[in-house]
């Protein structure tokens, strides 16, 4: 061990130590796998928006991503595969003055939960909703689902895949959420920024974040982490408020990334109250 | 720090400094808190944690700005950076 860098280890406490449960860390995420980075900067946005902590709660799915609930140490639950939007939708509705965040991949929001996703978005359920993009089903090995790149290599396209990626800020958007943002675990700041701003709105808030899964994506496309996180770095243009049909997923022409959509459709609740609650 | 022509407000410009602290069982060594430290702070060192991954150091200690950043891009909650002094251009 290099006596170069520290010496009382075991006293070292992280700064945000008191949001994760400690004693599950080291957590099960691959070396460079952008879970954590994304995990992390959505504690430090819990922190920054200075919501109420003590009535903020988060739903997981099935997945690696899903995994994150575990780790915080606040209320939260680890659901059913592609269940985390119901299963949030029910908190919400049963008591309103929950903070309700959806932390969960892609497979599970958008493949297996795809249908939960748009009925979610349209009814504008208040919740902040995280997904990470890792562009394939991690936890079961790497194969192909509705956020793989076209052409891209996974364990069940090994040519490449012939189908066209879904662009997940226009199917927000078509579906009615509120708030619609994309980053990469690069731009951590903007993406801490965009965490904090849809905790603290009302509606539905989607946000995409492109991390890297090196242990499968990765290595089936050669491209380590460092690596993908240069094309995050390179491949990237920032453009708020584009038309989100310009946002398909192409590194070619390059990924556009930004905030998209930011408006006051009603709630759920606010539509319920309004119809069904007649003085 | 050096300057072609001395800026006239050098003596009240602050230059935070940073100390990174990193909690070695976390690490797995991805190298990110390495690749984008923006004043290049940190470097591999040759030890290794009890998972046999390699850690990173401060190889250049004195240009921490506490800026953070290998602080949020770690996924491992293993770095950190704190306020060490406050010093003058
Ligand atoms: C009903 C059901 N079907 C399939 C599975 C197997 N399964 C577990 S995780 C997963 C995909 C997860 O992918 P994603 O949400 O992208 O998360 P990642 O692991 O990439 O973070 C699948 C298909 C399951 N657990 N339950
Ligand atoms: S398999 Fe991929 S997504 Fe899952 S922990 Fe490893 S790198 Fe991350
Ligand atoms: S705080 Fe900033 S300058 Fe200091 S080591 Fe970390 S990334 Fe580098
Ligand atoms: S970013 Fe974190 S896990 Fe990666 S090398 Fe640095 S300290 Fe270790």
């Amino acid at each position: 061990m290099a006596a170069d860098i520290q010496a009382s280890q075991s006293e070292i406490v992280h700064p945000l130590d008191h949001l994760i449960r400690t004693d599950r860390i080291p957590h099960i995420w691959c070396p460079g796998c952008g879970i954590g980075t994304v995990f992390s900067a959505c504690l430090k946005a819990m922190i920054s928006s200075r919501i109420d902590l003590e009535k903020t709660c988060m739903v997981s799915g099935i997945g690696c991503t899903g995994r994150a609930a575990g780790y915080l140490n606040l209320d939260s639950f680890h659901t059913t595969h592609g269940r985390a939007i119901p299963f949030a939708t029910g908190l919400k509705l049963a008591n309103p003055e929950l903070n309700v965040i959806v932390f969960s991949g892609d497979g599970d929001l958008f493949a297996i939960g795809g249908n939960h996703f748009i009925h979610g978005a349209r009814r504008n359920v208040d919740m902040t909703v995280i997904c990470v993009n890792n562009f394939i089903y991690g936890m079961t090995g790497g194969q192909v689902g509705a956020t793989t790149p076209v052409k891209a290599k996974t364990t069940t396209t090994p040519v490449g895949n012939p189908d066209a990626p879904f662009n997940l800020p226009l199917l927000a958007w078509a579906s009615g959420a509120n708030y619609v943002a994309r980053w990469t675990m690069l731009h951590i700041r903007k993406l801490t920024a965009c965490i904090e701003k849809a905790l603290t709105r009302k509606g539905f808030s989607f946000i995409e974040v492109l991390a890297p899964c090196p242990t499968n994506y990765g290595r089936k496309n050669k491209e380590n982490s460092l690596e993908t996180l240069r094309l995050y770095r390179d491949k990237t243009i920032i453009k708020n408020n584009v038309d989100p049909s310009e946002l398909d997923m192409d590194f070619e022409k390059g990924i556009i990334l930004g905030e998209f959509v930011s408006r006051e459709r009603p709630t759920c609740i606010e539509n319920y109250d309004r119809t069904c609650r007649i003085p | 720090m050096k300057f072609l022509g001395e800026p006239y407000d050098t003596d009240v410009i602050k230059v935070a400094k940073g100390k990174v602290v990193i909690i070695e069982e976390r690490c797995k060594g991805c190298g990110y808190c390495i690749e984008f430290c923006p004043r290049s702070v940190l470097a591999f060192s040759k030890g290794f944690n009890k998972k046999g991954y390699h850690l990173p150091f401060a190889q250049k200690p004195d240009e921490c700005v506490n800026c953070h950043y290998c602080e949020i891009i770690c996924p491992e909650f293993a770095i950190f950076s704190e306020v060490h002094t406050i010093t003058k251009l």
